[in-house]
């Protein structure tokens, strides 16, 4: 019985990833449109963003949680985000940028600007 | 059983502890803690007193601006834990704050904090910073009210009653995807600060962040804290207080106890359960128990208590 069970637990975890991949790589191909980042559940949704160079991107808080949007070299910094605020930033340089939360480092992210 | 086998106890005693109730009282007796309920402490009036003078109370993570569900009144629970400590048999000499005294770093928000302290009839408070006081685009809110003690580094020293208390400052310079961090200087500042220290000095460091990693996953950690251990570890009695995680979780480690604090304004899940370290809900008539304060008393003057012990053996 026990055996049953360990074999079947792998078989269901690779179903999962298979159909949230199913989900997100036809919407990766549209992000060039989308600029907007939920903050939710503690994470940067979608995260990598890929933006046209001149975007302006909008980061919202729809934690109970406040969060932060602070760029890796300072480019940018938001102040803390309360429930539903919000912060913008227009990036005109193509490039990478990687950001996270001060409050909660482990969030990360990344705007991919081409 | 000697007097060291009595410590060794009440150590392993305090290991894995869990309470209840509104807050804890701390006896440090011999530069070893021990907790006693302070609901207890409070209708036990004449057992408790014979513990001496409190010397310190912690207060943690008063969330100052929080008004979602979880408590819509972080006000309202900061003045009854404000009351409790008043209502205690004796004054504490000092307050401990281990940080986020507001919830977004506004500035109305630190004279909400400001005012209501003020009811403390303790005066003395010292305080750090937590992440949710330094969101602020210039990091100057706390600093301008709070950054005299250490002259706007955010760690600083001070003695009181023979024990020697360290201030520190984890919640700047965060790494992307890290814990909390002290940094070089602050460590070399911390080295000269004990540089010449007797080993037997009770030594209480108090910072936001835990000291020691409880949950990486959710950040609930300091990376470079074994930097500073090995700096503390030589001395006998070493008391790690710390707030952020909004839940007591405690350890004893040689002649070190760490302590995290319980929140005043609203709790948080235990590590790992949820999505992340926000604020948890709970129906109202649970929410008062699972707020609180710390209270930490010297049973005697901390440098007659190597010389009591060897009277005792």
């Amino acid at each position: 019985m026990n055996l049953q069970r360990t074999q079947w637990l792998p078989t269901v975890v690779g179903m999962v990833i298979l159909g949230a991949m199913e989900v997100c790589i036809p919407s990766a191909g549209e992000t060039l449109n989308a600029t907007q980042v939920e903050v939710k559940d503690f994470m940067f949704m979608p995260t990598p963003l890929t933006v046209k160079a001149g975007s302006t991107v909008t980061w919202t808080n729809k934690d109970d949680e406040p969060h932060t949007v602070v760029s890796d070299t300072g480019e940018f910094k938001s102040g803390g985000m309360d429930t539903n605020e919000s912060f913008s930033h227009k990036f005109d340089k193509p490039g990478t940028y990687h950001f996270t939360c001060s409050i909660h480092p482990r969030m990360v992210g990344t705007i991919v600007v081409q | 059983m000697s007097d060291d086998q009595s410590l060794l106890t009440r150590r392993n005693a305090l290991k894995c502890m869990a309470y209840g109730g509104a807050g804890t009282l701390f006896a440090l007796s011999g530069g070893v803690f021990t907790p006693i309920d302070l609901a207890m402490a409070a209708s036990d009036k004449r057992g408790v007193a014979k513990l001496g003078k409190p010397l310190f109370i912690q207060i943690s993570d008063t969330h100052i601006g929080f008004n979602k569900e979880a408590n819509p009144d972080v006000a309202g629970t900061l003045t009854q834990t404000i009351d409790i400590v008043n209502g205690m048999y004796e004054q504490p000499a000092l307050i401990i704050h281990t940080g986020d005294i507001t919830h977004l770093s506004k500035p109305a928000e630190f004279d909400l904090a400001q005012q209501l302290f003020t009811r403390l009839r303790t005066t003395e408070m010292h305080t750090v910073p937590g992440e949710h006081d330094t969101t602020d685009a210039t990091v100057t809110e706390y600093f301008n009210r709070f950054g005299k003690a250490s002259d706007n580094k955010g760690y600083y020293s001070f003695d009181h009653a023979g024990v020697h208390f360290i201030g520190l400052i984890n919640v700047l310079q965060f790494k992307p995807g890290g814990l909390g961090t002290l940094g070089a200087e602050q460590l070399a500042w911390v080295a000269a600060d004990l540089k010449g220290r007797s080993a037997s000095t009770p030594i209480v460091v108090f910072a936001h962040m835990p000291l020691w990693t409880i949950y990486e996953p959710w950040g609930w950690g300091t990376g470079d804290a074994d930097q500073l251990m090995s700096q503390l570890r030589r001395f006998g009695s070493v008391s790690v207080l710390n707030g952020h995680i909004h839940q007591i979780v405690q350890k004893v480690e040689g002649n070190m106890t760490f302590h995290t604090a319980r929140s005043t304004s609203y709790p948080q899940p235990v590590a790992g359960v949820g999505s992340g370290p926000g604020p948890l809900k709970v129906p109202a008539d649970q929410l008062a128990a699972m707020l609180g304060i710390t209270s930490v008393s010297v049973v005697k003057h901390p440098s007659a208590l190597a010389l009591n012990d060897t009277a005792l053996a």
